[in-house]
């Protein structure tokens, strides 16, 4: 019997099966008498292997369940649920405000798209959608586009990562650094903002964000072109992404696929132009899409929008600069009952109530005491019904379902994330495909479990 | 409209009964409408004087709105009538209410049809609704006898619209059909609802939860379903959990 003379000695043949299926002990590297006698095996046999939640390429704590033959990957599936953190269930137990810290931390790389998600949805309930004050929407604009950006640089850097490029990734996430500093400078924060409020945002730009910008801006495209020049057209990243988990508009369309995936199939729907928000329709730029509906497709895709979002911005700031000059102009919605009192101002210890507004309320307005501690403690009600908005995000359509029942609080808030959506079509992707393909495929998708476990 | 006649035969037109009510006989059925909640300040129990504990809100009626709908959503229902009595059943047979609010169409569908009606909205040119954008799970302990929802999102790209479908279930028969087989976008979706609500997806490939663990008991997304939480002490204040801090709603 050949596998007797690979048998690990001492144990007996029987012994071996029952607890390892078959042992081999091969040494002094002598695999061609190994693979000789065992050439049967292998052929028609099945391996599954588990690959994650603990997995560096596997964008967080995704599982997946791989049934292999040989490298070629016969089935797929996706476990979800590592990160589930009960985001939606929280949300019922806090005001409409509240509601934007708790959204920002589903899709962490995203966050100030699951802010304006929400917050259109909440603004539709509360029938606020066309007292919007002009400066918030630009302010929304001008961040949603940076995110994208950083969103972008979050998800093409890591793929290099993940192929065995340090360089992509370095050079990927430098730049995106540049973009959390503005959002630092803009925010306060890096990540997790809670900076778009229903009723518009929680402050204006500060002195020295615009030039901020305009500084990213002047530099921003000579990275891409850097990025560009090194990945593009090199042969290593072509091979492994090129003809690599195809998926054609047929696939997208029957597993209702949206985003760059969908766009990397030469369709160019993007809510921004089909189904525009806050003013889209006003600012010029393309919708860039190929039809090579593979990886390589969905990079080049990204790209070009991180490209025609810059343009975007430059039109943010010269539509602020023209602003620039219009007196008290406001960036959170003139209404009382719903924007929030106090002023935020950077103190010693970090972002607060502005110094004016404490000694208004403490020193010289009851009412106005009165006024903060009911809106600050109790929230502004929304009236009953439901609502969704979706916007584009960078990885496809993501929209807030909320119910209101006419309270403080939502009754019901969904959050449709498209990296949820996504993962689903992993199977199409990958399935029939080599094992190594898997990689990029998930890359592709630029999944990020915050978003998917919510 | 306290409550809806299960599987009525007249439930097609309901807007229509409303307006022939007499103005008292509407302030009647306004004050059998349900408790959403009493009192002002959400505390219960304590000798509150200002005669707001006594305060009740009731559930506000259900939304119906009435033809014309105004821009597409006319054709939509139009379209959807259409392919429906092509196939035998008809608009108000599938459809118990049309709730036009907001800018967005929302099609309540009695559950039986909505296999039906799903496989029109994708299949039929008119409607061609090819995005499937989600299922939301919402529970109402207080619809007695329609307890749980579950709200379809749809996009068609071909005629750059928005619909939204609503069926209902009640908590003691938590069955909808699955829309996988028209849909198949839509199996995460609904594992996703049937692990939070318990909703049970007739027709669906392998209804299993999907984010909670598979040995779970329970489900979270429900109303009577705790949030959990331990009070939090920072700076000498003990901060009860979110679920037992002071409501307003």
């Amino acid at each position: 019997m050949s596998t007797q003379t690979h048998a690990t000695p001492g144990a007996s043949d029987a012994d071996a099966d029952a607890t390892e299926g078959r042992v081999y002990n091969v040494a002094g590297g002598d695999w061609d008498e190994l693979v000789a006698n065992d050439e049967d095996r292998g052929q028609n046999e099945q391996i599954v292997v588990n690959m994650g939640p603990q997995h560096p390429s596997t964008h967080g704590v995704l599982r997946l369940v791989l049934t292999l033959e040989g490298e070629t990957v016969t089935d797929i599936r996706a476990s979800i649920g590592y990160l589930h953190t009960g985001i939606e269930k929280n949300l019922e137990y806090r005001t409409w405000t509240q509601g934007t810290t708790f959204v920002t931390r589903a899709d962490y790389l995203t966050p100030i798209f699951n802010e304006t998600a929400f917050c259109l949805s909440v603004e539709r309930l509360l029938g606020i959608e066309d007292k919007l004050p002009e400066r918030a929407k630009l302010i929304r604009v001008l961040l949603l586009e940076l995110n994208r950006i950083a969103s972008h640089l979050g998800g093409i850097g890591p793929f290099g990562l993940e192929l065995g490029a340090t360089t992509i990734f370095l050079q990927g996430v430098r730049m995106r650094e540049n973009v959390l500093d503005l959002f630092e400078l803009i925010t306060g924060l890096r990540m997790n903002h809670a900076f778009i409020r229903p009723g518009g945002v929680a402050q204006d730009l500060p002195a020295g964000g615009i030039e901020a910008i305009r500084d990213f801006l002047r530099k921003a495209p000579g990275w891409i072109h850097d990025l560009r020049t090194l990945i593009d057209a090199n042969p290593v990243f072509r091979a492994r992404t090129q003809g690599i988990a195809y998926l054609d508009l047929e696939g997208c369309m029957a597993l209702s696929v949206t985003g760059p995936i969908l766009r990397a199939t030469g369709l160019p729907w993007d809510l921004r132009k089909s189904q525009p928000y806050l003013d889209y329709e006003t600012y010029e730029f393309d919708v860039p899409t190929v039809d090579t509906c593979d990886t390589y497709g969905r990079y080049l895709v990204r790209m070009a929008e991180m490209e025609q979002s810059l343009r975007i911005i430059e039109q943010c700031l010269d539509r602020l600069a023209d602003r620039a000059n219009v007196p008290n102009d406001p960036w959170l919605i003139q209404d009382a009952k719903i924007g929030w009192p106090a002023r935020l101002s950077l103190g010693p210890d970090g972002l607060g109530p502005s110094p004016e507004h404490i000694a208004h309320i403490m020193g010289q307005s009851m009412e106005a005491l009165i006024h903060h501690f009911k809106l600050v403690t109790e929230g502004f009600r929304v009236p009953a019904g439901q609502a969704y908005v979706p916007i584009e995000s960078p990885k496809g359509e993501i929209g807030c379902h909320v119910v209101s029942d006419g309270g403080t609080r939502p009754y019901r808030a969904h959050l449709r994330d498209p990296s949820f959506h996504h993962l689903q079509a992993v199977s199409l992707m990958c399935e029939g495909g080599n094992l190594a393909d898997v990689i990029p495929a998930i890359a592709s998708i630029d999944p990020v479990i915050g978003g998917v476990d919510r | 409209m306290t409550q809806p006649p299960p599987g009525g035969s007249s439930g097609g037109e309901p807007p229509a009964e409303e307006n022939e009510s007499l103005p008292a006989r509407l302030g009647e059925e306004r004050l059998a409408a349900p408790v959403v909640r009493t009192g002002m300040f959400g505390v219960e129990g304590t000798p509150d004087t200002s005669g707001y504990g006594g305060l009740q809100v009731l559930t506000p009626p259900p939304l119906a709105s009435e033809p014309p709908y105004g821009g597409y959503f006319d054709a939509v229902a139009q379209a959807l009538g259409a392919a429906l009595s092509a196939e035998g059943s008809g608009f108000g047979e599938a459809v118990e209410r049309v709730v036009v609010d907001r800018g967005e169409l929302t099609f309540h569908v009695r559950r039986e049809h909505l296999l039906a009606v799903a496989d029109k909205m994708l299949h039929d040119p008119a409607l061609r609704f090819e995005i499937f954008s989600g299922v939301s799970g919402v529970h109402y302990p207080k619809e007695t006898g329609r307890e749980l929802h579950a709200v379809y999102h749809l996009v068609s790209i071909t005629h750059n619209r928005r619909v939204r479908l609503e069926v209902s279930a009640p908590d003691a028969d938590p069955h909808v059909p699955s829309v996988t087989s028209v849909y198949p976008g839509a199996n995460w979706h609904e594992r996703e609802t049937w692990d939070f609500f318990g909703i049970i997806f007739d027709g669906h490939p392998a209804l299993t939860r999907i984010e909670m663990p598979d040995d779970w008991l329970g489900h979270p997304g429900r109303k009577d379903y705790p949030l959990g939480g331990i009070p939090v002490e920072y700076r000498g204040t003990k901060v009860p959990p979110p679920d037992e801090r002071r409501s307003y709603s």
